[in-house]
């Protein structure tokens, strides 16, 4: 028996198509039902569970939330549900409710939660269970920076039968991004990084034997992390950004590095942790030698400017070009399928001036030659 | 009736035999040739024994299937008629592996019993004709190289270039620079034998991806030599077939830090006769004789992985090679290398490849070869045509340029529009009898495929494929359901490639099979019900 958890933003995806890039917030939303929206999420949900229903071949039992985030559309296809709440905590369904049924869910031992909605979703999702619970995003928001989403909702269905039936074995912690949507409608784009979810991962169903199999994720990154450290040198001030690449390097040294934040390492000891531009500066300042390492973020392959914004132009002019270390797995490089890393610090001309090709550590002994674009 | 000419798609099925693993059909005590009885002297030959250390010694004999003639003959020719073989498709949907057709005269040459029955160890003087063959070999791929040595050794692609690896690391110790020389550069689209081939012979290794027109990053080779740099390992055309004009710059930058340059030809099929490594600024290459010089490739037999070297480095190569006395007018096996690498494979190396390629040299001469090149690039253009018209099929990089022997595709524009991955189309594609590889790892070029005609293949046999390919293309746009659970005509459905990925599970051997069979795999009367 494998137990699934289904929650549905019925709300998510609104926004886009009445030009609103997003509805986090209830004014957003009143916005958006004024200016004629109509639901996405729903839909899109009943095609993952389409997939789902086509492709699952073990018994299954279903948590879910009530009404349109969740049940009025499973019960098309299953009796076998079981409501995490009865109903919602406000007059209609919001982002605490989503928050309250994952943490249910989580309770509740489920072995995967399938969720529609949009980055907003996926961060609730992210606060409230973390790691402790694989978990699937049916594509379905205007914003989809995350890498917890499955490529289509179909795709999500089947990926999440696959899961279930014990075919695909591989997780995945995966970035949960969340962009200021406030600046996003004044046209700005500023993704960051919210947390980590573990998603199951399917590699290509056939892959070439010739090329043997390949380690797994975490393996690829402890041998980044080796070389890096292998190459430390003495009374450097090393500057360790943000993701799950940088951090299996603090792994490696034994300190408890942060996942989101900037944090400082001397002579592999953490002497300073999550910093914010100030405490960067200040201990720039005290160290005459500093060294900044970065691995691309999300798909788009930024290493500056998303998720990293404590490594601020002017961080970055006072560490100099040649001491930017940009370590990721080659899986990461090969995802962006040739389009070059990029930069957004946030000062053009820094970002002009650091345009070129940089050596990425790719594993031990291992680099790759990289574009670096503004 | 025939298939339909018009439509050129066959109503196609594999066999499917459902055969079970060569020992589960083994039987206590079946035989299949009963050999007379020896007496007790020749049973147990006491001398020599007492050298072997008495934890070698076997207690047991081995644990071989046990089965009658005809019941190995049939389980062969089932396991055959489950796979789709060079020789009965149309071979040119794995591309990067050069499917060409091996003349069967070469094949009868190689099985003929005056070389079949040869001993490694015969005096040289009664093989005076297969070391001339070796020799005479040797003399046509300088010609086609215009490298100064080569040794016929290696047995495969990823041999030679481990040959390779370990000559340039003998080259660094040589000159005193182990420590200061440590890294190889390669590309992404070389094959990754020469990363791991490199690695293990203890360089580092910096990976140069492909510009927007496809070739390598001149300005990020720049950025990557330095005094450091061992060697360069690169191949031209990559696997994506669009050729690197500007491949002399890029020895030149290597040879300007002091550097070697390798150059993998494993497939020379699209530049056989036209292009040579030494004009091109190489130091060392390799050609795969079993892609390129009419041996069956991969699981079809032993390959060939002939390196050839400047003079300079000759001094490196494995031993033996094969020379010839002047003065006694004899071949021989030549281990006078004053600094070579030792041996890479036993006694003359793969001599039936060896000769199925000093067959095909001698068959097809000089205007031959080039004959043979041109027609290959030119098949592969016209099908590069074609396939651009299909809906949803791309070729990504150097838009509006002509490609060499093999183009890689991509499905990114059909997988968009439908949601069917190139893994669906390869499955699907086997419903109508030929064959279709995805491509390399890592993907760098989405939902992609890679096609190689070669010269082999008529204008009728490519236009059958063709067919087949937009057939199945346009089922993913009406059809989608039956691309993505194909296959439907072939020996099994589908293959879990977990089982390969996971070394709890895994099993290499029958001995491993059965150690872990209860575990994961289930027994097979549980499977059946």
């Amino acid at each position: 028996m494998k137990k699934i958890g289904l929650i549905v933003n019925p709300i998510a995806g609104m926004g886009g198509a009445v030009g609103l890039k997003g509805t986090d917030g209830i004014h957003t939303l009143e916005k958006a039902l004024a200016l004629g929206a109509t639901p996405r999420a729903p839909q899109r949900a009943r095609e993952a569970l389409e997939a789902l229903f086509k492709c699952i071949n073990v018994d299954s039992l279903f948590y879910t939330c009530p009404q349109d985030m969740g049940e009025n559309l499973l019960k098309v296809y299953t009796k076998n549900y079981k409501l995490a709440f009865p109903k919602f905590k406000g007059e209609l369904s919001s982002s605490l409710d989503t928050i309250e049924a994952a943490k249910l869910m989580k309770e509740c031992k489920v072995d995967l939660i399938l969720f529609a909605g949009g980055d907003g979703t996926a961060r609730d999702i992210c606060s409230a269970i973390g790691l402790d619970v694989p978990v699937l995003g049916i594509p379905s928001g205007v914003k989809i920076h995350s890498a917890a989403f499955a490529v289509t909702p179909a795709k999500a269905g089947e990926l999440a039968a696959r899961f279930l039936s014990g075919k695909v074995r591989n997780l995945k912690e995966s970035e949960v991004m969340d962009i200021d949507e406030e600046a996003y409608r004044a046209g700005e784009v500023k993704a960051r990084l919210f947390g980590y979810l573990l998603i199951p991962w399917e590699r290509n169903k056939i892959q070439s034997r010739k090329a043997g199999t390949m380690p797994s994720e975490r393996a690829i990154q402890q041998a980044i992390a080796e070389e890096v450290v292998t190459n430390m040198e003495e009374g450097t001030l090393y500057l360790l950004g943000p993701g799950t690449t940088v951090k299996a390097i603090g792994d490696r040294l034994g300190i408890e590095k942060s996942l989101l934040g900037v944090d400082g390492v001397l002579d592999g000891s953490l002497i300073g942790k999550d910093l914010i531009e100030k405490e960067i500066l200040k201990l720039v300042e005290q160290h005459k030698k500093v060294k900044v390492i970065v691995s691309p973020i999300g798909g788009q392959g930024y290493i500056l400017g998303r998720g990293n914004l404590q490594l601020s132009p002017r961080v970055i002019r006072r560490v100099a070009k040649e001491n930017i270390i940009i370590v990721s797995t080659p899986q990461k490089i090969a995802s962006l399928h040739g389009s070059p890393l990029l930069v957004d610090s946030g000062d053009a001309n820094l970002d002009k001036s650091l345009r070129g090709v940089y050596p990425v550590i790719t594993g031990y002994r291992e680099r790759m030659m990289y574009r670096v674009e503004a | 009736m025939g298939m339909n000419m018009e439509t050129k798609l066959r109503d196609f099925h594999q066999a499917r035999w459902d055969e079970p693993i060569i020992y589960e059909l083994s039987r206590e005590g079946e035989r299949g040739i009963l050999i007379p009885e020896v007496d007790e002297v020749m049973r147990y030959p006491d001398e020599g024994l007492e050298e072997i250390p008495q934890e070698l010694r076997r207690e047991a004999p081995p644990n071989l299937p046990e089965m009658g003639q005809m019941r190995v003959l049939r389980h062969y020719l089932r396991l055959s008629q489950e796979n789709l073989g060079a020789d009965l498709n149309i071979d040119i949907g794995q591309g990067t592996c050069t499917m060409k057709y091996s003349p069967k005269i070469n094949d009868q040459l190689a099985a003929n019993p005056k070389v079949s029955e040869l001993h490694p160890f015969q005096s040289q003087e009664t093989v005076q004709g297969l070391l001339k063959m070796m020799y005479e070999t040797e003399q046509y791929l300088k010609g086609i190289s215009g490298m100064d040595r080569f040794s016929l050794h290696p047995g495969g692609g990823s041999h030679a270039i481990f040959t390779i690896a370990s000559i340039v690391r003998a080259w660094v110790d040589s000159r005193g620079e182990s420590d200061k020389r440590d890294e190889i550069i390669t590309t992404i689209f070389s094959h990754p034998s020469n990363a791991a081939a490199s690695k293990l012979k203890g360089f580092k290794v910096i990976t140069i991806y492909p510009g927007p027109d496809g070739r390598p990053d001149i300005e990020a080779l720049k950025a990557a030599v330095s005094e450091r740099t061992a060697a360069l390992f690169i191949t031209n055309p990559e696997d994506i077939g669009i050729y690197n004009s500007r491949i002399k710059e890029f020895t030149d930058i290597v040879h300007s830090v002091g550097g070697l340059c390798s150059y993998d030809q494993a497939n020379l099929n699209g530049i056989m006769g036209l292009t040579r490594a030494r004009e091109a600024g190489f130091d060392l290459c390799f050609y795969n004789l079993h892609k390129t010089f009419s041996s069956p490739h991969g699981c079809g037999g032993p390959g060939g992985g002939v390196v050839g070297v400047t003079e300079e480095l000759a001094q490196f190569l494995p031993v033996p090679l094969v020379s010839f006395d002047e003065t006694t007018g004899k071949y021989f096996l030549d281990y006078d290398v004053p600094n070579t690498i030792g041996k890479v494979k036993d006694f003359y190396g793969v001599v039936p490849v060896i000769l199925r390629a000093y067959a095909w040299i001698r068959s097809l001469g000089e205007e031959g070869l080039k004959e043979a090149a041109k027609v290959a690039l030119l098949n592969n253009n016209y099908i590069f045509k074609k396939i651009l018209d299909i809906k949803g099929a791309s070729a990504p990089y150097a838009e509006g340029e002509l490609r060499m022997e093999q183009v890689r595709y991509s499905w990114e524009k059909l997988y968009k529009d439908t949601g069917v991955t190139t893994t669906d189309i390869q499955n699907r594609m086997f419903d109508f009898g030929v064959h279709y590889w995805t491509s390399h790892e890592p993907w760098i070029v989405p939902e992609p495929f890679t096609i190689e005609p070669t010269e082999s293949y008529s204008k009728d046999e490519l236009d059958e494929f063709i067919a087949i390919l937009k057939h199945v293309a346009n089922e993913a746009y009406t059809n989608p359901e039956i691309v993505k659970t194909a296959p439907h005509k072939s020996v099994i459905h589908h293959i879990d490639h977990d089982y390969l990925d996971d070394p709890e599970k895994w099993a290499i051997t029958w001995r491993a099979y059965k150690k872990k069979y209860t575990g994961y795999f289930e027994p097979r009367k549980n499977r059946d019900e």
